[in-house]
């Protein structure tokens, strides 16, 4: 045995990585003097116990889908996008213009053009930077970050002196109109007769962040732009002598991946807060890259932990709730699966490899 | 805007800048030895953290000053383990760093104090004091003269206003951050460990074959960059603010990151960054708005002007900034 098996690769090196992320968290939770077994049922029963913490966890995944997705489509071109924050602030200011500009007759209509938005001023957000890596070679990991501190001052000023209704001194933007209002999980499954919590935010939007999944899956592994952006990922140098253009790529593959966490606006502006807030993304751009690295970079991984990350942000706030352990802890065990999954790969994976190999040539 | 209004923003420029600088030139350290850091940030908040802790605890500043930069060496040490042993991917490791301090500050502030994840408000002792420089015009003399301080400094001459105002009144490690500017230069220019740590940045195999361990090297450098960052993290809770609150830093490691590429990875220059970041800083602090002629410019655009100023230089349009070449890659031995 040349290799370790697929499976070791997917399934277990990430299991291992997590379970190594959980264990010191629960050190961390048994140092401040609480019960890392209370904490974590807390956590299981808050997030996942109810329809209540189911809608608020499928909310939060619907957002990590996103940005995750974002992530992993920049990663195959090689490119490592970390300014998923920055482009879905700006998603929303998208998603906030379109529904501001017209009185929408119906949710269905409203939703599409929304989307759009967002996409639109996410990939605008992007293609600055892909541009510049592009034609400048300017590192692409600096300059994201340098705009997502940009957008969160764009859309300051945007809320403060252009959006926010008169009289009104929150820098927010006026509610947006009744068309707009996206149906939740509770009035969709309500058709279907499956009772589910009214008060959580989970929306419709859940379904367009699955599409994207697809969408994404679709466009990797089935399409030539899909394989070329694969290859230029692998070996730019090779793509380059293949005839793939290096501008082509990085612009396409930036400004898809900026459009994917601009959309997540739909989720949180247009779905949750029905007006622009200051701080709508909460973080949620920097979750996508602990999402797309658990994930493996495919949809499929990236759904399973969106769902986990989403897990994670509503059961730490029921942490926080009824426990003593505050909220951050989940900011901590989002850290260490980020250590473990990310930078510390080799330290789970060249032991397994060692194993699996002695393993192999036992059997020879 | 007088003369005198204009030394108070310098002064308040100076104290501002200082932060950015020791983590500027922590993150010189780093990347010039081919690690890059994007965990500035994380490594300034935990030392901000511990520091104010230990001090609030022992009454000591001292010893939260050396809490601190434990703080930050040992989270240096995690990135260190993870980007230059595992061979893992560096930025990835620095966002982790950055979320790690972010959550365990607070959980460990609120665990020990019990204030919403602040630590206890720090005076005397527990934190570094505005030091009086001889002849200088300082809070002793209005106290021995019994009138106010503002009054007493306008009355003096320019000169005399300079050295009070800007020069004299300042805590002890904002002196200690500038003398490091020239012992930065000193030691990456000028000494036998700067040559080989620059070289192993930019040719780690030429530095092997001299038989140099390339894994040590980049390993001091690091630790040495959690020094500084300690040291940035310290001075921000105990001596610009007396006290610790949730996320302080506030995207000042970032601003360090920011200046470091404007300083082209050269400590002369990262003084002159961080100045003007520190000098746009306080400007918005003082000023909110500021009017140019009919205009005025938004506060958001002061904010906002260090990071647009990074992507022009990165983009190559004014003077092009070039990282060190080996910079962001493991360094694997060849067999």
């Amino acid at each position: 045995m040349e290799r370790m098996p697929r499976w070791a690769d997917i399934v277990l090196i990430p299991l291992v990585s997590l379970i190594v992320a959980f264990m010191l968290s629960g050190l961390m939770i048994l140092a401040t003097g609480e019960d890392p077994m209370t904490a974590a049922t807390t956590m299981i029963q808050g997030a996942l116990g109810s329809t209540y913490g189911w809608g608020y966890t499928l909310y939060y995944a619907t957002n990590f889908l996103f940005t995750g997705l974002a992530v992993a489509v920049a990663f195959h071109a090689g490119l490592f996008n970390i300014g998923g924050e920055g482009q879905a602030t700006l998603g929303g200011l998208g998603v906030a213009l379109v529904c501001l500009a017209l009185p929408w007759p119906h949710w269905t209509l409203a939703i599409v053009f929304a989307a759009l938005g967002g996409a639109v001023f996410g990939a605008a957000w992007a293609a600055i930077p892909a541009y510049l890596q592009a034609k400048r070679d300017s590192h692409i990991v600096i300059t994201t970050i340098m705009f997502n501190f940009i957008a969160a001052a764009v859309l300051n000023y945007v809320l403060v002196n252009l959006l926010r209704p008169a009289g009104s001194m929150d820098p927010a933007s006026a509610k947006f109109p009744e068309g707009t209002n996206l149906p939740t999980l509770h009035e969709i499954l309500a058709v279907v007769g499956i009772p589910f919590s009214k008060s959580p935010p989970a929306n419709v939007s859940l379904f367009l962040a699955l599409g994207a999944c697809v969408a994404v899956w679709a466009l990797i592994w089935r399409t030539r732009i899909g394989f070329e952006m694969r290859s230029f990922g692998k070996s730019p140098r090779a793509a380059d002598y293949a005839g793939i253009s290096t501008t082509k790529i990085t612009m396409i593959a930036m400004l898809i991946s900026g459009g994917l966490a601009g959309m997540m606006a739909v989720n949180s502006v247009m779905g949750e807060s029905e007006r622009l807030v200051l701080n709508s993304v909460e973080g949620a751009g920097f979750i996508g890259i602990a999402v797309a690295l658990m994930g493996r970079n495919h949809p499929f991984g990236i759904l399973i932990a969106a769902v986990l990350f989403g897990f994670l942000y509503q059961g730490g706030a029921e942490l926080g709730l009824w426990t003593k352990i505050p909220r951050e802890m989940v900011i901590v065990i989002q850290a260490l699966v980020i250590l473990f999954t990310g930078a510390l790969d080799n330290m789970v994976r060249w032991p397994l490899e060692r194993l699996f190999l002695s393993v192999g040539k036992g059997d020879r | 805007m007088d003369f005198l209004e204009l030394l108070q923003v310098l002064d308040s420029s100076l104290r501002l800048a200082i932060p950015l600088l020791l983590a500027c030139l922590a993150g010189l350290f780093s990347e010039r030895a081919g690690i890059f850091d994007i965990g500035l940030e994380g490594k300034m908040l935990g030392a901000a953290m511990m520091a104010a802790a230990i001090a609030a605890i022992t009454g000591n500043v001292w010893l939260g000053l050396l809490a601190g930069i434990f703080a930050s060496v040992v989270l240096a040490g995690i990135h260190g383990l993870a980007s230059i042993t595992f061979r893992g991917d560096q930025l990835i490791s620095g966002v982790a760093i950055n979320f790690l301090a972010a959550g365990l500050t607070v959980v460990v502030a609120q665990d020990w104090f019990a204030q919403g994840g602040r630590t206890p408000s720090l005076d005397g002792a527990a934190r570094f004091n505005p030091i009086e420089l001889p002849f200088a015009i300082g809070p002793s003399d209005a106290a021995e003269t019994g009138r106010r301080l503002n009054e007493l400094i306008a009355e003096a001459s320019p000169i005399q206003q300079v050295y009070s105002e800007l020069i004299s009144g300042h805590t002890l490690l904002v002196y200690l951050a500038l003398l490091a500017v020239p012992l930065s230069w000193w030691v990456l220019y000028r000494t036998r460990f700067g040559l080989r740590l620059r070289a192993v940045g930019e040719a780690p195999e030429a530095v092997d074959t001299a038989g140099i361990s390339v894994i040590r090297l980049r390993f001091v450098a690091v630790i040495l960059c959690g020094v500084l960052c300690g040291i940035a993290g310290a001075y921000l809770s105990t001596a610009l603010l007396g006290g610790f609150v949730k996320d302080m830093t506030a995207g000042r490691g970032f601003i360090a990151l920011a200046a470091l590429i404007f300083a082209k990875w050269r400590p002369w220059y990262a003084l002159s960054a961080t100045l003007l970041f520190g000098f746009l800083q306080a400007v918005v602090v003082r000023y909110q708005n500021v009017e140019v002629g009919n205009f005025t410019v938004p506060v958001q655009f002061m904010d906002a002007l260090p990071y647009i100023l990074t992507v022009v230089i990165l983009a190559g349009f004014v003077g092009k900034a070039v990282p060190p070449r080996a910079g962001g890659q493991p360094y694997v031995k060849e067999r």
